[in-house]
């Protein structure tokens, strides 16, 4: 029983945390830019797709992920420079409709170029797994949970202590005063979307041995990570990896204990109810207006 | 201040009725009806999301899984409670309605996104429940539906029909009926907009804050458009059911969503007549592309991006005001 429930866990906190990394790159760009980047997902593709094709290019594995990476961090400077910057005066569902053409047209290039078949990434460690409780924890369970630790401390440290975060913080508060204070907000919105892509690719690439990869993965794991990031209030950092863990715990232990036919459908449920209950999300304040 | 009847919009569905009753002397087969009649029942749809996403201001990123829920809850109710099509058709309509309605009540109270992400929830949900049920819903297989019939006369798409000295074919009758439909919803559609709940959207699409200081009820007035989108949605949805015979999961998915909300961006938010040529091409686009299939989800996002960036209005919006100001 408690073994069964380890297991659960384990699964349940590995998805989490790759749900938590997409979250955390919606909530990037929508506090950089207001706008909800339905092309989130795209870049967890080209970061698991990319490194499928480079491996199979002959690159050994760390460097067949940098270049993924690279990949992805340059669509997403492309995606602001091509499609976001140039709709400057766009309303937010004109935006939304942008994110969504550039998604579709991501996902085309990847099938067309890449083909539509599923691949399985190596796992990074030679032991496949270990046992923990009476439960077998993947060793690439730990990696996941690893890598996606530094990156938190990591873009924390970067917030809070570089100038460089520093002004996005700025920006996203206030972009005509951060621009009188002599911030450039172009360079900086650009440089949101980059380090969101970024995010999105490094958690594609990490996924991508335990679940598999194909051009079509962005869909429903860029929808979840904006339930995620919806759940903890569309713009709190650490609303989105909260509530990343919560989508990631209660959709394993739906699969595990009610119904694996429907654990695609629990976050779905869960930002229902929240909207019905907790409207500003978890952590999300109550936003009070200007008119 | 009274329009001439030139610019009002009742002279738009007189022109619209006009191409619709020229259509038969241009097609050549039934290939041609098939598109006609996809066409009208989408442009159904459309023009009932408009009302929403165009005059309300809100958008919903789930409309497949109310066009789903109508085709759906036909093919259920006519082959499984031996219900007669119309009937099941107007208590499919009644059901979904109150679906948008017991979900966007506690929701449309709110500002922002988030009609968006609940109705993104629902059509997902929406899609998996279709998908998973399948003794009641055939599942991934799809069900079937019998053919459309009123007081035991079928109207088959495989039937001909001796009518006034013609013989009308089962293909062309459907396409009379879905340019019948589409007449009826633009007219209803341009009556709402034309009605104080009309004249209500567009106060709060302007300033949500303005309109509710004059005193607009502006939750109610969402709801309600939201309701009304659904139900064109619902009834479209159980009329191609019947059409087509056959459904399938597909029809309740993201992607299909993301279909119709892109008909209405495109063709012009807030115009009636935009969104009606934004169903056109989005009908036929994958058949101008099937030579390129391979490239078609490049082309089709890539001609969505740019529309958006260089003609953020919609078509017809844009190119009416260039051609008024060309004119003058």
């Amino acid at each position: 029983m408690l073994s069964e429930f380890f297991q659960f866990t384990f699964s349940g906190v590995t998805l989490g945390a790759i749900y938590a990394l997409v979250a955390l790159g919606f909530t990037l760009i929508y506090n950089a830019s207001h706008v909800i980047n339905f092309a989130q997902g795209e870049f967890l593709m080209i970061g698991g797709m990319g490194t499928v094709v480079l491996l199979e290019a002959g690159a050994p594995l760390p460097l067949a992920m940098l270049g993924a990476l690279l990949l992805a961090g340059v669509a997403g400077v492309v995606l602001y420079k091509l499609a976001i910057a140039p709709a400057k005066k766009a309303n937010v569902v004109t935006l939304i409709i942008i994110t969504i053409g550039a998604s579709i047209f991501l996902r085309g290039l990847a099938q067309f170029f890449w083909g539509k078949q599923y691949h399985a990434l190596p796992r990074f460690s030679a032991t496949e797994s270990i046992s923990v409780g009476g439960a077998t924890l993947l060793t690439q369970s730990l990696w996941v949970l690893g890598i996606a630790v530094v990156l938190v401390v990591a873009l924390a440290l970067f917030f809070n202590r570089s100038r460089l975060g520093k002004a996005i913080l700025a920006t996203s508060m206030n972009k005509d005063a951060a621009r009188l204070a002599g911030i450039k907000t172009q360079t900086i919105l650009t440089l949101a979307f980059g380090i969101s892509a970024l995010l999105g690719a490094v958690a594609g690439v990490i996924v991508a041995p335990i679940t598999f990869t194909a051009y079509d993965v962005g869909i429903m794991l860029g929808l979840k990570g904006f339930v995620a990031a919806a759940i903890g209030g569309l713009g709190s950092s650490t609303g989105a990896i909260v509530g990343g863990l919560l989508l990631g715990l209660s959709e394993a232990y739906t699969a595990g204990y009610i119904s694996s036919d429907y654990k695609d459908a629990v976050p779905f449920v869960i930002i229902l109810a929240i909207l019905f209950f907790l409207p500003n999300g978890l952590f999300g304040s109550r936003a009070v207006e200007r008119v | 201040m009274k329009t001439p009847f030139l610019r009002s919009p009742y002279a738009g569905l007189l022109l619209l009725a006009l191409v619709l009753a020229l259509m038969p002397f241009l097609v050549r087969n039934d290939f041609h009806y098939d598109l006609l009649t996809k066409i009208c029942l989408t442009a159904t749809v459309a023009v009932g999301l408009n009302l929403l996403v165009g005059y309300a201001g809100q958008v919903s990123l789930g409309h497949a899984a109310f066009y789903a829920g109508g085709a759906y809850a036909s093919a259920i109710l006519t082959s499984q409670y031996q219900i007669t099509p119309l009937p099941a058709m107007l208590i499919a309509a009644a059901g979904v309605g109150v679906i948008a309605w017991l979900v966007g009540r506690p929701i449309l109270h709110l500002k922002g996104h988030y009609l968006s992400m609940a109705t993104l929830g629902l059509g997902v949900i929406a899609a998996i429940v279709l998908n998973n049920e399948d003794q009641l819903t055939g599942g991934p297989d799809g069900i079937g539906l019998p053919p459309l019939s009123l007081l035991g006369h079928e109207l088959s798409v495989f039937g001909e029909y001796p009518f006034a000295g013609l013989t009308l074919t089962g293909v062309e009758l459907w396409y009379l009926l879905a340019a019948a439909v589409l007449l009826l919803a633009v007219l209803l559609a341009l009556n709402i907009i034309d009605s104080p709940l009309g004249r209500a959207l567009r106060a709060l699409h302007g300033s949500e804050i303005a309109a509710q200081v004059a005193g607009v009820d502006t939750a109610r007035f969402k709801l309600r458009v939201f309701v009304i989108s659904a139900v064109y949605a619902s009834v479209a949805g159980s009329l191609y059911g019947h059409y087509s015979g056959f459904i399938t999961p597909g029809i309740a998915s993201f992607e299909h969503s993301i279909e119709l909300i892109t008909i209405v961006v495109l063709g012009g938010m807030a115009s009636t007549f935009g969104v009606i040529i934004g169903a056109v091409i989005l009908v036929l686009i994958p058949q101008f592309l099937t030579d390129f299939q391979e490239l078609e989800m490049v082309v089709f996002g890539a001609i969505l991006m740019a529309v958006m960036i260089f003609l953020p209005r919609g078509l017809l919006p844009t190119l009416l005001s260039r051609f008024q100001r060309g004119a003058r």
